[in-house]
């Protein structure tokens, strides 16, 4: 890494080289642009208070609760997920649900996946980010009954990682097609795609037979 | 002859499939219909037509080789789509831009928010039946994209940002040239408006039509001229201000009924409030470097960050998560604002015509490059 050296990035025109001498003139303190950047630090966040409202709201709802980049993130048990989505929207003002996603951590032992709901709150606006451990396979609660926003994307969330959300009113595929076989957004999924003409049309493509199959073009692909 | 009528043909209801391949749907989305006559009795979108693994790429690329991928989500608004990354990635790596960068950024993302609402009212006129509007507003659209092209040699897909600041300094006459389109522009929207607003046909077409309350449209998860439509004052420009928007003096416009003509009003505003922050921006760009000192190689701490952009369809999200050194993103989620805003059709057009759908999707403009991403 070069830190120490101004940005000499393949990209900058002549243009740019002619502005820099203007900001050498800068007072010793040096304007931040100039300084190394410094990267946020992860801190414990208990004491935020929604945190402690939650923690004391919904028994044994908080496990862990960090403050990174001034956005805090609780980590919560996956059978508390609807009762805590509750009780943020109804008692504390959460009445907005910005996106809900997820993470593939395929190694890690308490559980694959990390889903993760983003709130916002429109009387001072705040955000809280709420995440969830899920393993493969377990189910997690829905929020449509809470969010209406929730609906499309938990449809996304199972579609890209095949994550289950009980009480959904329609858990389909959205992005991809019914019958579309693996979860495009978990890490062991191939980059390069899989043979989906198999499941489209079987006469053609047998199954694990198809157009990009070990990389060769199959006849009449 | 007595007798109740008979009626003369089938009354059953119909299942009609709008689009993938519709003009009025402005791309690949598909509306399975359920009609009672020319009644909307269901609506369902489906979408995915366009759907390229946008998440799954920037999973394989360094921070700055993200950025061309970001251009191809709205592609209409491409400036608003880089900031987003730009900010997102700074935000995660505790960079500051030079207040250069900053300004320049601010001039190309209102730039692109004009371009993509000059396109909408175009496409949006033409759908109920209004051929003239596009004409005037392809004439407008072109200079901006003529601006894009003097600044980074590209039209839509502009690449135009990177982490830290720019690649390219503005060149020269660059300033003039937008400052001579920007004193001209306020008096086109006026002709667009002369078009419209009055317009006998246009607002029978669009008053009343898609209507939303504040509290669905929160419920629903709205954002931009959608939300702003239904009254509700709330743009990500105000509310957590990127880049150097806390400096400069613009209104948010906000609509009363949350119909279809609202939602057309407030972009209408929203083009003039476009205009007067580039005008303070133009006026107050200071000189000095457009990057910040940055290493080649970017290296992340671990940690999850979100940042977004009031994009000209809502909120523009970017979900990264890195691991510790991390030199790309280990996940990185869009929070696109057609997706979420196209989840409410069939809340909108709930007992509406045909016809309306068309004016429906028009309000909501959607871009399906960021709803299949």
């Amino acid at each position: 890494m070069s830190d120490d050296k101004p940005t000499p990035s393949p990209e900058e025109q002549p243009g740019a080289a002619k502005a820099a001498p203007a900001s050498q003139e800068e007072a010793p303190p040096k304007p931040p642009w100039e300084d190394k950047p410094v990267p946020p630090v992860p801190s414990d966040a208990a004491d935020d208070p929604d945190v402690a409202a939650l923690a004391a709201g919904v028994e044994d709802a908080v496990v862990e609760a960090v403050a990174f980049a001034d956005q805090v993130t609780v980590t919560i048990p996956r059978e508390k997920v609807l009762e805590a989505c509750r009780f943020l929207k109804e008692e504390r003002g959460f009445s907005f649900l910005v996106d809900l996603t997820a993470v593939d951590w395929p190694e890690r032992e308490e559980g694959r996946f990390d889903v993760i709901h983003w709130l916002h709150r429109f009387e001072d606006n705040r955000r809280l980010r709420l995440r969830t451990v899920v393993a493969e396979g377990e189910p997690v609660a829905s929020v449509t009954g809470v969010w209406k926003t929730a609906n499309w994307l938990e449809r996304e969330a199972y579609d890209m990682f095949g994550i289950h959300f009980e009480g959904h009113p329609n858990l389909e595929r959205i992005l991809t097609w019914e019958g579309f076989n693996g979860h495009p957004l978990r890490k062991d999924f191939p980059v390069e795609g899989i043979d989906t003409g198999a499941a489209i049309y079987p006469d053609v493509y047998p199954q694990g037979g198809g157009p990009m199959v070990d990389g060769e073009e199959k006849e009449g692909a | 002859m007595g007798g109740p009528l008979e009626p003369l043909f089938d009354v059953e209801e119909m299942e009609l499939s709008f689009g993938p391949q519709h003009p009025a749907t402005h791309g690949v989305l598909r509306v399975q219909l359920k009609l009672d006559g020319e009644k909307i009795l269901d609506a369902r979108p489906i979408i995915g037509y366009l759907h390229r693994g946008t998440e799954k790429l920037f999973e394989q690329e360094p921070f700055n080789q993200c950025i061309p991928h970001t251009d191809r989500l709205d592609y209409i608004a491409a400036p608003t789509n880089n900031q987003g990354f730009v900010v997102t990635v700074e935000k995660l790596l505790g960079i500051t831009i030079p207040p250069r960068a900053a300004y320049i950024r601010m001039i190309l993302a209102e730039l692109g928010r004009i371009s993509s609402h000059l396109l909408w009212l175009a496409t949006h006129a033409i759908d109920l039946g209004a051929i003239t509007p596009f004409f005037y507003t392809f004439r407008e659209r072109e200079e901006i994209l003529d601006l894009f092209e003097a600044y980074c040699g590209a039209r839509l897909t502009l690449n135009a940002m990177r982490v830290g600041g720019l690649p390219y300094d503005l060149p020269d006459g660059w300033v003039e040239r937008c400052a001579e389109m920007m004193e001209a522009f306020p008096a086109h929207i006026d002709e667009y408006e002369t078009l419209l607003t009055e317009n006998r046909i246009w607002k029978k077409r669009t008053v009343g039509i898609g209507v939303i309350s504040a509290e669905e449209a929160i419920d629903w998860g709205l954002t931009g001229p959608p939300l702003r439509g239904s009254g509700v004052k709330w743009d990500i420009r105000k509310v957590f201000p990127y880049d150097r928007y806390d400096e400069v003096d613009f209104e948010v416009p906000i609509g009363k009924n949350g119909d279809t003509y609202d939602r057309y009003l407030v972009r209408m505003e929203e083009m003039r409030q476009s205009v007067r922050i580039i005008q303070q921006c133009m006026d107050r760009l200071p000189d000095g470097p457009i990057m910040a000192k940055v290493p080649k190689v970017l290296r992340a701490p671990e940690g999850m960050v979100y940042a977004s952009v009031e994009a000209p369809k809502g909120e523009l999200g970017y979900f990264i998560v890195t691991t510790p050194k991390g030199s790309q993103p280990y996940r990185c989620h869009v929070r696109p604002p057609s997706f979420v805003n196209l989840q409410s059709l069939p809340v909108l057009v709930d007992g509406l015509l045909v016809a309306d759908l068309v004016a429906v999707i028009g309000t909501l403009d959607i871009v399906l490059g960021e709803i299949d991403r």
